[in-house]
């Protein structure tokens, strides 16, 4: 695998989008050519050039091309769109839609990620070291489809409605997560290793959410189904089963699954 | 601005004066079709056609494309505005969004850039037909007039209830005014109003709550005011039960009531043979009596139209899209959200109407879709007389106006049909005749039932639908030669051209120049305004005095379109003073 390492160089007062940032993009292009990719610094057009240095070549195809951002990019978006293969390695901090609609290969964030992590995405790995935004794994507003597969590992914690929409693939946060997670879920696994928010799964019909530490406030219109033990292989243990969630019709199949050490039966 | 226009060598067809893709030239003074040899080419600006395909601008006669459910769509579906952005300068002048529901700008744009230039906005709620003319206003290029939707208003209830039909017939004429509407719209009728109640009708028997009216009955009445009036369109027709296995019998039912109406068209404008339009025919042409026995009954629906010139009919195809519904019948949005699981917007319009907006999904792997698909086009091909078919998608219910090139290119090819076929669900060879029908549309079934058509049942086929002296000067030409392609072969070549025109005259003016919008101009309105005997019309203002203040949330003197919402007007004046 061929590497590009990217610096950044100056920063705009507005987020840059720079969607061409992928492995799809650079993979058989010169560097000159890399570095005169189209991004938006509101709304004008500028070089990728403009803002980063580069080094290195890409392979000849996504799969051979590895980008590596030796720095912070947390004012830059969309960095991973699209990508069907290969690797980016951010060494820093991420910016928002960072690996939106990513469809395949690794994604590796060694700072934290904002808002959006993985919206919309299909197929491919996202490894975050650090905490993620809101929304990881989630829709964009008004739309009523998420993520479709993929998985996501975030090491630290995530913030509020992560796997909005989310129809399958399997998001995995270490530490806490926010209020409503996996809300309206349609399939899928959402894994929080920590602490959980107030009412998980809300409008969730189908799919599971795990959560091995405590939960706020589950939802009264989620119908307790008892205890169940070692519910997957990752998750030893007893474990409260709820499904629901029954305030969108009778034939909901959302699982909600609470560490029965940590959690009690709400009345 | 362009004063004079010469267009030189033009294959032109223009079924309403008889030509057949004749080369030709064509003069454009102040707006409108002048003889060329009128033209002086030293102070015109003359374009060679180079025997491109010419025919007058298109006319829809059924779409939504202005008023509040509209604006509702766009609304409600963010997700729609994302999936087709347009930027700045790059289809004309201004950005705009939105796929199925596209912004007034982009709506007008993409019209015109397929060389539409006359778009009728299929339904507006009386009470807020203001919302639908700042929205027609707001549209560029295109002529427009809005239906007003009548089917289901108490009043009219209540005059065709105590027998006074005169009376319902001024009611009439005066909500077609106070609304500055083209057309007596009929969505459900009965249904929407006992869709107030939860309920719907569901036969032509079935009484409308409180009011004892049938279905039959309000068709029967409406037919004949609508002839009394002498109105230039046929009453304009949503039968009930859109949607429904089965429904072609009620279809076919409504036109009976109609006809036993026992009236004969008599417009005082145009010269249209209807006295019912039948709108998104596709919709109402079901057999089976449930989802699992689906079929399509668009032979029944075809026999019917055959033996009888008096219904027309718009196609409203199904094209395979994600889109949004729209309609004013209530209760069937409400089924659609059941059974999509997908948002839902109610409304009900006191007193007159409602509403409702749901996304819908129309996939080619769907057995019934794929049927719904074919019946469209089933209809147009077994329907005889083009002169009776308008091709519509009842945008943006059945798909997207933008897709009409696709359904035009359909009609015209039977081996791109066969292509899609094989890419449909296997009920279409087996619920559908589609496959068994080797009709194409030629050239002439294509102006015809673009153009000709709507113009003459819209009754405006002395000013628009056709290139004749005196027409307005509304073309437009598209980037391929009749002579050296053949449809049925060449059929991407001949949906690419229909997508994109080479170039689109409005009222005169270059608007559209290789598929780019180039100029905007301000569409016209067109209204009617029916002169009814004064007394009739002062014991009506003196009911609705009454009726205002016991029904309605406004008063009467706020419920009029005041004439400043209709920036460039065209006011068909009817006198039917000597007709009561």
């Amino acid at each position: 695998m061929k590497e590009v390492i990217l610096t950044p160089k100056e920063r705009p007062d507005v987020p840059l989008e720079a969607e061409v940032i992928t492995p799809d993009e650079f993979a058989g292009r010169d560097p000159e050519e890399i570095l005169s990719l189209t991004v938006h610094e509101g709304n004008r057009e500028r070089e990728l050039g403009d803002f980063f240095d580069l080094e290195g070549r890409p392979g000849d195809s996504a799969d051979q091309t590895r980008i590596i951002i030796d720095d912070d990019v947390d004012h830059v978006k969309l960095i991973g769109h699209r990508m069907t293969a290969g690797e980016i390695i951010i060494e820093g901090n991420a910016g928002r839609h960072t690996g939106a609609q990513m469809r395949g290969g690794r994604l590796v964030i060694h700072g934290h990620a904002d808002d959006w992590l993985g919206r919309e995405m299909r197929g491919g790995e996202i490894l975050v070291e650090g905490n993620a935004g809101n929304y990881v794994g989630a829709t964009y507003r008004g739309e009523w489809r998420g993520m479709s597969g993929g998985r996501i590992h975030v090491k630290g914690d995530a913030g509020h409605e992560i796997g909005e929409w989310m129809s399958d693939g399997r998001i995995i946060i270490e530490g806490n997560a926010g209020i409503m997670t996996g809300i309206h879920m349609q399939g899928g696994q959402i894994l929080i290793q920590g602490d959980c928010g107030a009412r998980p799964g809300a409008e969730m019909e189908n799919g599971t959410i795990i959560v091995q530490g405590r939960a706020e406030d589950i939802l009264p219109s989620f119908r307790y189904q008892g205890t169940e033990t070692d519910p997957t292989d990752e998750t030893p243990g007893e474990y409260h089963l709820f499904q629901g969630d029954y305030a969108n019709g009778p034939d909901v199949k959302g699982k909600l699954y609470l560490n029965a050490a940590l959690n009690d039966v709400p009345r | 601005m362009t004063k004079e226009l010469l267009i030189k060598n033009a294959c032109v067809y223009d079924p309403l004066n008889g030509i057949e893709g004749e080369v030709m030239d064509l003069g454009v003074k102040d707006g409108k079709i002048v003889d060329p040899s009128e033209i002086d080419e030293s102070k015109a600006k003359v374009i060679d056609a180079e025997g491109r395909l010419t025919m007058a601008g298109a006319i829809d006669i059924h779409a939504h494309v202005a008023g509040p459910k509209v604006n509702i769509g766009r609304i409600f579906r963010p997700e729609d505005s994302r999936r087709l952005q347009v930027a700045l300068k790059k289809l004309g002048p201004r950005s705009g969004t939105g796929f199925s529901v596209p912004s007034t700008t982009l709506t007008g744009y993409m019209y015109a850039q397929m060389g539409y230039t006359t778009v009728m906005e299929a339904a507006t709620p009386p009470l807020m037909t203001r919302h639908t003319h700042e929205e027609i206003r707001d549209t560029p290029i295109l002529d427009q007039g809005a239906y007003t939707l009548m089917a289901n208003n108490w009043i009219l209830y209540e005059y065709i209830k105590e027998g006074e039909l005169e009376k319902a017939a001024a009611f009439a004429a005066w909500l077609l005014r106070a609304t500055r509407g083209y057309v007596i719209k009929m969505v459900n009728p009965g249904g929407t109003e006992a869709w107030g109640w939860g309920e719907n009708v569901h036969s032509l028997d079935d009484p409308v709550p409180y009011f004892e009216l049938t279905p039959a009955e309000i068709y029967r009445n409406y037919a004949q005011i609508n002839e009394l009036l002498g109105l230039p369109h046929s009453i304009h027709i949503h039968p009930n039960l859109l949607g429904e296995p089965g429904n072609y019998e009620i279809t076919l039912g409504s036109w009976d009531a109609v006809r036993d109406a026992g009236v004969d068209p008599d417009p005082q404008l145009g010269d249209r043979e209807q006295i019912v339009h039948n709108t998104h025919v596709q919709f109402h042409a079901y057999g089976g009596d449930s989802w699992a026995t689906f079929e399509s009954r668009a032979e029944d629906i075809a026999k019917y139209l055959n033996r009888h010139p008096e219904v027309t009919v718009d196609l409203g195809v199904v094209t395979l899209d994600e889109t949004t519904t729209m309609t004013a019948d209530g209760p069937l949005e409400w089924e659609l959200h059941e059974l999509t699981g997908f948002k839902w917007a109610n409304c009900d319009v006191e007193v007159e109407t409602g509403s409702g907006v749901v996304p819908f999904i129309y996939s080619p792997k769907n057995p019934v879709h794929s049927v719904q698909w074919a019946i469209g086009l089933e209809i147009a091909l077994l329907t005889e007389n083009p002169w009776q078919i308008v091709i519509s998608t009842d945008h943006p219910n059945g798909g997207p106006f933008h897709r009409y090139p696709r359904i035009m290119t359909w009609l015209m090819s039977e081996p791109y049909r066969q292509e899609w076929i094989e890419r449909v669900h296997d009920w279409v060879g087996q619920r559908a005749i589609l496959p068994t029908i080797d009709r194409e549309y030629t050239w002439t079934d294509l102006a015809i039932t673009t153009r000709a058509a709507p113009a003459k049942m819209l009754g405006l086929s002395d000013r628009i639908g056709h290139l004749g002296e005196g027409a307005y000067a509304h073309i437009a030409i598209y980037d391929i030669k009749p002579d050296e392609v053949d449809p049925s072969r060449d059929y991407a070549e001949v949906e690419r051209a229909l997508e994109q025109a080479w170039l689109v005259v409005k009222d005169g003016q270059i608007v559209v120049q290789e598929g780019v919008v180039v100029h905007e101009v301000t569409g016209r309105t067109y209204w009617v305004d029916v002169k009814v005997p004064e007394d009739l019309m002062e014991e009506v203002q003196r009911d609705l005095e009454t009726k205002f203040r016991r029904y309605y949330s406004v008063n009467l003197g706020n419920y009029q379109v005041q004439p400043e919402y209709l920036p460039r007007e065209e006011r068909i004046e009817i006198d039917a003073r000597d007709r009561f």
